[in-house]
């Protein structure tokens, strides 16, 4: 008996303090510009929205330390959005309620999407790290830092058709992802007008943990590579699946495999060998920048980063570009989102910016012009193939 | 006569209560005293309320489990935001007729679960549903005019979140009156019949497989207007936002709020709507603790002690109108 009534005790103290928790982070400081983040903490999608998070919270603390723009200090929040739009959306509110001035998010395209009309509403300046949906920056005030997804499949069935030289491919993509539905889609209507057959169109659905039907097709074709656009987790199920059938083609896909060395021990990695993919950011890269990214980020969180942190690092160093060249001072700090919003979002396509994953413009739609990279991976790291 | 003023002192309050509610968060969304993220959670809240309601008729008051609730969920919103994307009517006329829409489609598709699986009962019955909602999800998918696994875009907003959300709450206030008429008319005795001794309604005459179809199709119907409310929330769906888990999270609101009871439903659904989000402080704990404030609430609602202490409340409750009546009768 006693103890229902600790049990109730203690569930309402949980909640108190959990309402004192979420009641008292109102923006507090001055002489502050407040950057807001939203992306997928717990849930499937995690890995990329700590990532992002991650990334975003080194650059804020580079640009803190070096005194700030023109004085103005960065304040970073971020909130979990679970890679889900009505989530996503009461996560904005409670970013607005604490004080947004600016977006960096979000970082799924399904959430992102799910906000436009909001961001649209507010008028305040946004930049997504990695919503790579067309759809994903619809808004006029919305901008991007990585490549969408047609943009990118269109890339990749030009890259493989005149670089590598193959004709005949075979396809392995998500049928219930976006994102990989949607590079699929770009890369078939290229590859087909360039004049390339697809010898095996298979797919799969997302909770798909066996991939014979699939493969035993693949392996009955005549193809010449086996293209996956796809996340890298099932892609190192799929790599493991196909070496048992004895499927010896090269793979090539997209930044989606980017950190497929991480789902690989011993000598499974030596199964992807060869592989191909497209992506912005690599984190062997020699260049300086890099170079000391790479170690601040192993030494805080004692990992390597993938894209996605290298996409958050770069989108705050936008932002901040975007605030130089606007001129802002400390006074502005003061202004709201939207005022701010009609200062930053016309400079936006005036500024240039040497970040992690390229050289970038903007244009007026909101993507990014930047030359990709193509990786490559050789002797269990990933390198830059030229 | 006595019986009368009860009845009627009872719907007075509700009414009341309706009216307040609604009162105090226009209040709070016009002079923007309510924090934003609490006002988008209100319209969330709604459509929650909804579906609670609909399948606490389904597995309160007829007993028979359904895991399929999203399925409908996802019909409603599909078909009513579709009509309202390609529709030039008036936005407000619009929502209305596309709610009407997404209901009866959503009806359509219960109606015809029901009547195939008559025969079904219990745990069968459960598994049934649960294929037929990740069967409408995966449909969606592959039909055009969706937008497929993208998701559908651009679907009409209704204005402020204040306009969105009286919209909405004027389908709850619906919502309500419909399934409370329900399970308090002869019906709705049918029905509970059913769930307490189907043997014993069937020897009296009461027709179980048109009662069944019935519930359910009404069920859905309201889930597809929640949908429809869900689409023009958030102006885009995509087949993630209706997966079983939905259906799972709908039926926690109902077991928490108490099979067969109403009042406790519309509680639970706006609980676990604010849950998540009042915990967000906890950071990367939050869905843990989440989960545990969940096992804890279900431990209390549970416990005998609670329940006793339920029942002497009502008592003491019945007692003291008792006594404001025959004050009044003096």
């Amino acid at each position: 008996m006693k103890m229902a009534k600790r049990l109730l005790a203690l569930t309402f103290a949980l909640l108190f303090l959990a309402v004192g928790f979420a009641g008292c982070k109102k923006n507090d400081t001055a002489d502050q510009l407040v950057i807001g983040g939203t992306g997928p903490l717990t849930g499937e999608a995690s890995t990329y929205g700590t990532s992002v998070k991650r990334g975003a919270q080194i650059a804020i603390d580079e640009i803190n330390e070096a005194g700030g723009i023109n004085g103005i200090k960065l304040k970073f929040i971020f909130e979990d959005d679970e890679a889900d739009g009505t989530k996503a959306k009461a996560a904005f509110e409670k970013l607005m309620d604490n004080g947004m001035q600016i977006f960096m998010g979000t970082v799924t395209s399904g959430a992102g999407v799910a906000l436009n009309d909001a961001i649209k509403n507010e008028g305040l300046l946004h930049v997504t790290p990695s919503a790579s949906q067309i759809e994903a920056i619809i808004s006029p005030n919305s901008f991007r830092i990585c490549f969408n997804d047609v943009d990118q499949g269109k890339a990749m069935a030009e890259y493989i058709y005149e670089k590598l030289g193959f004709t005949k491919a075979a396809i392995l993509y998500n049928q219930d992802d976006s994102y990989s539905s949607g590079l699929y889609e770009a890369f078939k209507a290229r590859w087909n007008e360039l004049g390339g057959t697809i010898s095996a169109d298979t797919s799969f659905p997302k909770s798909a943990t066996d991939f014979n039907a699939q493969l035993t097709k693949i392996a009955g074709s005549d193809a010449e590579f086996l293209f996956m656009p796809i996340y890298a987790e099932k892609a190192a199920q799929i790599v493991i699946a196909a070496n048992s059938k004895n499927i010896n083609l090269p793979v090539i896909g997209c930044d989606g495999l980017d950190g497929i060395l991480n789902y690989l021990q011993g000598d499974n990695a030596k199964l992807v060998e060869g592989l191909i993919y497209y992506t912005p950011f690599i984190a062997s890269d020699p260049s300086e920048n890099v170079k000391t990214f790479v170690a601040k980020y192993k030494d805080k969180y004692n990992i390597e980063p993938d894209q996605f942190a290298a996409d958050a690092y770069d989108a705050i160093y936008v932002i901040k570009a975007a605030i130089e060249k606007a001129g802002l001072t400390v006074e502005d700090t003061k202004l709201t989102a939207k005022a701010l919003g009609e200062k930053l979002v016309p400079v936006m396509t005036q500024i240039e910016v040497d970040g992690l994953t390229g050289k970038m413009t903007f244009s007026e739609s909101g993507e990014p012009t930047k030359s990709a990279k193509v990786a490559e991976i050789k002797d269990g790291k990933y390198v830059a193939k030229e | 006569m006595k019986k009368l003023n009860s009845k009627l002192y009872r719907n007075l309050i509700m009414v009341a209560a309706a009216i307040a509610v609604y009162a105090f968060i226009a209040y709070g969304m016009n002079t923007n005293m309510l924090p934003r993220a609490t006002q988008t959670l209100a319209i969330k809240a709604c459509y929650n309320v909804i579906l609670a309601l609909s399948l606490n008729l389904i597995v309160g008051f007829l007993g028979e489990l359904s895991l399929g609730h999203a399925g409908f969920f996802a019909l409603g919103a599909y078909s009513g935001c579709i009509f309202s994307i390609n529709s030039s009517l008036p936005i407000e006329i619009r929502f209305f007729v596309a709610a009407l829409i997404g209901g009866t489609v959503a009806a359509v598709g219960g109606f015809l679960i029901s009547s195939s699986i008559l025969r079904l009962q219990g745990d069968y019955l459960a598994i049934v549903t649960l294929a037929f909602g990740e069967m409408i999800r995966s449909f969606i998918k592959i039909i055009p005019y969706t937008g497929g696994t993208s998701g559908l875009n651009g679907i009409p907003s209704l204005g402020s979140k204040f306009m969105t959300f009286s919209y909405s709450y004027v389908f709850v206030i619906i919502t309500v009156l419909v399934i409370r008429n329900i399970v308090t008319s002869r019906h709705g005795r049918a029905i509970t019949s059913i769930r307490d001794n189907a043997i014993a309604a069937e020897s009296v005459g009461i027709n179980i497989k048109a009662f069944k179809i019935k519930v359910f199709t009404v069920g859905a119907f309201f889930a597809g207007i929640a949908g429809v409310i869900l689409g023009h929330y958030i102006n885009f769906i995509e087949p993630a936002n209706f997966s079983y888990n939905v259906s799972i999270e709908v039926l926690v609101m109902v077991v928490l709020g108490g099979m067969g009871n109403l009042l406790g439903s519309i509680i639970a659904a706006v609980i676990i709507t604010f849950l998540p989000e009042i915990l967000r402080g906890f950071d990367k704990y939050r869905l843990l603790i989440y989960a545990i404030a969940l096992i804890l609430m279900m431990l209390a609602g549970n416990s005998p002690k609670i329940i006793e202490l339920r029942a002497k409340a009502k008592v003491k409750i019945m007692m003291l109108r008792r006594k404001a009546l025959a004050r009044k009768g003096a």
